[in-house]
């Protein structure tokens, strides 16, 4: 499956009102095992996506995902801005002739996180959900419940990167708040997909 | 929640807005960022290697504070305990470069190392020279492949001083990130809570202390550190603090700056008492104690606490250290 322009207009919009609805939980959770702000950051750049689809409605995907790219990089700062910036940042540079498959897509976003963070799955990162999720797509069994095991395994894990890993074992039975808002972006995937 | 703020949203550019208002013989703000660079007549006349710093804010001085002649030339405020954004940070850099390239000071959080590589990827496709120096002389954090390292906390202001002071004597970049390295390599901190930090959009504090507790190895956002005691006196901690980080120095020989580093919510008064209770114990140890320094230089909002810094500095880097800065805090 390919997602088309409107169709990933509507995925990002999608997931933007679900940053603003989750804002709190993800401080909460954030607050947990970070510096409990992940919430407000992600909000600050879920409006500077709406900020900037207001000014240049993007005309191709290319463009969507990097006016998404900048936003994120732009606004959000911490970790999570240049993480979700450099995965949505790949995926335009990798449309930018060709549409490709949805899978394909993730697998790149995914592969540009573990560049930018040098790091892999199973550290307790947002890596623990694209991973899991690009597989899934690839093997056409992505669901409701892809999303929800790669964050119970995230919540099981001990972080051995960012901020969460100087807790050590006591990072364990939180969920990464990266986790949960890459979780909202694919749960709003899903819901475009009509899954 | 109490502070003195308008809408929390905007806590950072009034905050900049205010500090570069009130500094402008010292400092300017880089047109559309929230980044400060030397606004004196020196900045231009003496051309030397750039040096950027910058972070999350609420560690205020640090670091637009330490921006003037002899210490920084640029510096980046990101939001609260949030790292800035590659767009501020590479402004910064094209604003202080003057042909000889620039040294980016970051503290060691992942966020930080990111959005300061983004940064710096950005500056070399204008053919900018850039060399980066992690601080990472938080020693509560154990140093291990297995988590992000350790963190930088108050050692960064020692840092930021004695490579500003080589870099206005005109040392290259290469040498200076050279000596930036050794400089961290031999300086290590620990910090001690009484109360945890209020980050403002959360509006409580990161974490509860009873009222006769207090927690040591915290960091400078709100991080846990590795014990929970009851508050003892003053020369008792400094005891503690000091045995730990001498620990870590296998060669106790040679003279060493110490700097006192207030949280925010500790008054000097406290501070001046610690750092007397620090300087009784290294002589007791018979520890060469060349340099001092006390006050609040990194603070993490208004938590109440207080961090001890030992760097193992020979006299050169003394000399550093002591040098006359003009700049906002230093």
């Amino acid at each position: 499956m390919k997602l088309e322009l409107v169709a990933a207009k509507k995925w990002i919009n999608l997931f933007v009102e679900k940053i603003e609805d989750n804002k709190s939980e993800l401080n909460e959770l954030d607050t947990a095992i970070g510096d409990g702000d992940h919430g407000t950051n992600m909000d600050r750049g879920a409006k500077a996506i709406t900020d900037s689809f207001a000014k240049k409605d993007p005309d191709n995907l290319s463009d969507l995902y990097k006016t998404t790219a900048f936003a994120m990089i732009q606004k959000v700062g911490g970790a999570a801005g240049p993480l979700y910036g450099t995965a949505f940042l790949d995926m335009s540079k990798a449309v930018k002739t060709d549409n490709l498959e949805l899978s394909d897509l993730i697998q790149i976003g995914s592969d540009g996180l573990k560049r930018r963070g040098e790091s892999d799955v199973c550290m307790k990162t947002m890596i623990d959900v694209w991973q899991p999720i690009a597989t899934a797509m690839k093997n056409g069994n992505f669901n409701q419940q892809t999303i929800n095991e790669a964050l119970n395994e995230n919540k099981a894990m001990v972080a051995t990167k960012g901020r969460a890993s100087y807790l050590e074992e006591k990072s364990k039975g939180h969920i990464d708040p990266g986790s949960q808002s890459s979780a909202y972006l694919f749960e709003a995937l899903l819901e475009v997909m009509g899954v | 929640m109490k502070k003195i703020i308008n809408d929390v949203e905007n806590i950072v550019p009034e905050m900049i807005s205010g500090l570069v208002r009130t500094n402008k013989n010292l400092v300017r703000q880089i047109d559309g960022t929230t980044a400060v660079v030397r606004n004196d007549a020196k900045f231009n006349e003496n051309k030397q290697v750039g040096v950027v710093s910058g972070g999350g804010s609420g560690h205020e001085p640090l670091h637009a504070g330490y921006v003037g002649d002899g210490m920084l030339s640029a510096a980046v405020a990101g939001e609260v305990f949030t790292s800035p954004t590659p767009d501020q940070i590479y402004e910064a850099i094209k604003a202080v470069d003057q042909g000889q390239g620039v040294l980016l000071i970051v503290k060691n959080y992942s966020g930080d190392v990111m959005n300061f590589d983004m940064a710096k990827e950005m500056a070399e496709a204008d053919d900018i020279k850039i060399a980066t120096i992690v601080v990472d002389d938080d020693i509560s954090v154990k140093n291990s492949e297995f988590t992000q390292g350790k963190r930088g906390v108050a050692g960064t202001a020692l840092v930021e001083k004695v490579v500003g002071a080589a870099a206005r004597s005109g040392m290259n970049l290469d040498d200076l990130a050279k000596l930036g390295q050794n400089v961290i390599d031999n300086t290590k901190t620990i910090g001690i809570a009484l109360h945890a930090a209020t980050v403002p959009a959360v509006g409580h504090p990161g974490f509860e202390l009873k009222d006769d507790e207090i927690e040591y190895g915290i960091g400078i956002h709100n991080e846990r550190g590795y014990a929970i005691e009851k508050i003892k006196p003053s020369k008792e901690l400094a005891h503690e603090l000091v045995e730990k980080i001498m620990d870590e120095f296998t060669d106790k020989s040679g003279s060493y700056a110490i700097l006192v580093n207030g949280m925010g919510g500790t008054p000097l008064m406290e501070q001046y008492i610690f750092a007397n209770d620090v300087l009784n114990e290294m002589s007791s140890k018979q520890i060469d104690v060349e340099y001092s320094k006390v006050g609040n230089l990194v603070t993490s909002l208004d938590m109440q606490g207080i961090s001890l810094t030992i760097m193992k500095a020979d006299s050169e880097w003394i000399k550093m250290l002591q040098e006359p800065v003009t700049t906002i805090a230093w």
